[in-house]
């Protein structure tokens, strides 16, 4: 299993910039999602938890832990278990001026809610020419690495990513699932909220009293000037373990965490990409249509002129997701990231 | 004390004599054998005289919406129209059960009963003209949009049900589906939901027989469509649904009985297509003539004319008060979509999102250039 620690963002480097440390504690990314919870039904009547075992066992990663017992099952509802049932229900909620907030149990546990996703929550707003919004956080445990048997593991992100009228939003740190999953909630737009869960019990400093983090905002979580590693959710501690690897083969690389896949960060991508000159992509899902496809053809397309080597992408292949004893073969670790940084033309 | 506080279990071991908690009678559940009828029977003299005219008087000028609206297919003037013609009954009973504070869910057949509920004919139809999605304002209507996707409309109606009855505020929801919808995942999910959640939702199941060409011995084994709300711990009621008064009886107890916290109901109404699928349908291929005139001869406004007339409810002139309110509506319908829409390719950007993103502005400010150049060709 992939470690949760990373090095806490550069001061300097904006995003947890301006958060002031008097009410931080530690936590684990589980705590903080619950934190968010917890904070957003205190602070708005109108939002509603309902999943499968939101109740009384807390949701199978106890994200919603004790939130029925605070709130009673009428804010935190354990549902029938059928995901387009929840899903579609949650759209009649915020028809009615609720703000509902769905847990999927699993990634591709998410798959019978797709019809709703795609039909109704992505285009109600626009299909009303904005009279119904539909205020719904999605939240969808994905991606591998902790040794899940089949179905419990899809890096789901690109049937999101690929809907327009979702927001898809993805944290790789503790204090990001915190500030995103409150700003999800608060956002009038549906976001599918993506938690990676093997980041779900490593623990790192956050505070809860900080800003509200706006979505849509990537963060360069370490400054480099050889190449810069664009990533998200699972794979961020994955690049920062790279990029301190690769300090000994003599490169220096930035890592820049998206933390939002849609709408996507053109200005903050193209910027660093320009001022570096090398760019890999990295995620864990496939990479055929991947996410990192799009992102590589943006950055070629926005970024030709600055670029010394074509935009590489370091993803897991293109095949369903491996049993558990061979999921690391599978996922991209640093070997595979350092490898890509190799053929980044550097003879030139 | 919570809304749903009624859900509990005894926490006593399944193999316990007397453990297992205390389990729904299915009797009173199970729908009639036979469907409900008023016309023609003892019943219909109970029903308000002012009612029945304006049950008529609905089924009239619904029927002539339907055939204005199949006639404007032909001019080119809508894309497509799913006619109701035959299930007049059910959309005006539809909408008519209903309060103002209530809520419909149709689909995509249902857009009489969006124009039954005070929708403008010129708003109900956008989707099928073609010049937008929904061009209707869903909430001051107290009607969702028209739902393509079958079976999907029965959830939401489902959620706004609860979220209401979690507010306090007295309002129902009523769903419509057609038979074949009633096979779809979603009907089955939002009828376990409603019954759970004891959600005040009606769904009303027009089974007109068929679903584009596929007739219902083909969809459904079950003995009636409204058995199927026995599984669920709701009651299930089979209705004519060609018989207005019987519809607006039995849809009314389950809207009350909805209100009143007693959860939700399926409606089944036995009712035909008279029309093809749509206008681009070929209905001959599945069915034949001989079977479409013997429900010509069960035809909503028949039975409705014949029964008032015996009752000495409806006399010639009443007729042809509806008769021209029909010609009347009609005659708008065609004025109004004799022009053509205005269209606004910038408003496609819109409503994506609360705030278009940087890209959509991007795309925008591309479609925008590609007008001006268009426009200049044309100068
Ligand atoms: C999920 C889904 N599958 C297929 C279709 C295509 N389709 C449109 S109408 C229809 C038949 C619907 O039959 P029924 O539910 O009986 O309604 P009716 O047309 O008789 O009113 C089909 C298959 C659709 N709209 N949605
Ligand atoms: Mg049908």
């Amino acid at each position: 299993m992939s470690t949760a620690s990373h090095p806490s963002p550069t001061p300097t480097l904006g995003g947890a910039a301006a958060r002031h440390t008097s009410a931080a504690r530690t936590a684990s990314m589980a705590q903080a999602l619950n934190s968010a919870l917890r904070d957003s039904l205190r602070e708005d009547p109108t939002v509603h938890v309902l999943g499968e075992d939101v109740g009384a066992l807390g949701g199978v990663f106890r994200i919603t832990d004790g939130l029925t017992a605070e709130f009673g099952a009428d804010r935190c509802l354990d549902t029938p278990l059928a995901e387009a049932g929840i899903l579609g229900t949650a759209i009649g909620m915020a028809m009615y001026g609720l703000r509902p907030v769905v847990e999927m149990q699993f990634d591709a546990f998410a798959y019978p809610a797709l019809e709703q996703l795609f039909s109704h929550v992505a285009k109600m707003r626009n299909r009303t020419a904005g009279r119904l919004p539909l205020p719904i956080t999605v939240r969808i445990p994905y991606g591998g690495g902790i040794g899940g048997v089949e179905h419990h593991s899809d890096a789901s992100e690109a049937y999101y990513t690929s809907t327009p009228g979702l927001h898809v939003v993805t944290p790789g740190t503790v204090a990001d699932a915190y500030g995103l999953l409150r700003a999800s909630i608060a956002s009038d737009d549906p976001v599918v909220f993506l938690e990676p869960k093997r980041l779900y019990w490593g623990k790192a400093e956050f505070d809860p009293a900080a800003p509200v983090e706006p979505i849509g905002r990537a963060v360069l979580r370490r400054t480099g000037t050889s190449a810069v590693l664009i990533t998200y959710g699972p794979s961020l501690p994955v690049c920062l373990e790279a990029a301190e690897a690769a300090q000994a083969e003599g490169w220096d690389l930035a890592v820049l965490d998206l933390r939002t896949l849609v709408p996507f960060d053109d200005e903050t991508v193209t910027r660093v990409v320009r001022s570096i000159g090398r760019a890999v992509v990295v995620h864990e899902a496939s990479g055929f249509g991947g996410t990192g496809a799009e992102i590589a053809a943006r950055v070629t397309e926005r970024c030709f002129h600055h670029l010394a080597a074509p935009v590489l992408r370091v993803t897991g292949f293109d095949i369903p997701y491996p049993p558990p004893m061979l999921e690391h073969h599978h996922l991209p670790g640093v070997d595979r990231i350092l490898d890509a940084v190799a053929r980044l033309q550097w003879e030139d | 004390m919570t809304v749903l506080d009624h859900r509990h279990h005894t926490g006593v071991p399944g193999w316990m004599p007397g453990a297992t908690a205390p389990r729904t009678d299915p009797a009173p559940l199970l729908p009639d054998v036979s469907p409900v009828r008023v016309l023609g029977t003892p019943a219909l003299e109970k029903h308000d005289p002012a009612l029945l005219r304006e049950l008529y008087r609905r089924l009239v000028v619904g029927r002539r919406y339907n055939q204005q609206a199949t006639t404007l297919t032909k001019q080119g003037r809508l894309a497509v129209y799913p006619a109701s013609t035959g299930q007049e009954a059910c959309q005006i009973a539809a909408a008519l059960v209903l309060g103002e504070r209530d809520w419909l869910f149709p689909s995509y057949r249902d857009t009489l009963a969006v124009v039954s509920r005070g929708v403008d004919p010129l708003e109900a139809l956008t989707l099928l003209r073609g010049n937008a999605h929904t061009g209707y304002d869903p909430r001051a209507s107290r009607t969702a949009p028209l739902c393509t996707p079958l079976g999907t409309q029965a959830p939401h109606a489902v959620g706004l049900a609860h979220a209401a009855r979690l507010r306090g505020e007295p309002v129902v929801a009523l769903a419509m589906l057609g038979d074949g919808g009633t096979s779809e995942g979603d009907f089955h999910e939002a009828l376990n939901f409603a019954a759970v959640l004891r959600a005040p939702v009606v769904f009303l199941v027009q089974n007109n027989g068929y679903a584009i060409s596929v007739p219902l011995s083909a969809q459904s084994a079950a003995p009636s469509l409204a058995h199927k709300a026995v599984g669920y711990g709701m009651p299930g009621r089979l209705v004519d649904g060609n018989d207005a008064p019987a519809l607006h009886s039995v849809l009314t107890e389950a809207v009350e009985r909805a209100r009143a916290g007693g959860g939700p109901t399926l409606v089944e109404a036995l009712t035909y297509r008279i029309e093809a699928h749509t206008n681009a349908d070929d209905a001959t291929r599945y069915r034949t003539e001989p079977e479409v005139d013997a429900w010509r001869e069960h035809d909503p406004i028949l039975l409705m004319d014949r029964a008032l007339r015996e009752l000495h409810l409806l006399d010639d002139g009443l007729a042809q008060d509806a008769a021209d309110e029909a010609e009347a509506l009609a005659a708008r319908m065609r004025a109004e979509f004799h022009a053509d829409p205005e269209l606004d390719p910038m408003a496609l950007f819109t409503h994506v999102y609360a705030e278009p993103t940087p890209q959509l502005r991007e795309q925008a400010a591309q479609l925008s250039a590609e007008l001006a150049a268009e426009a200049e060709v044309q100068h």
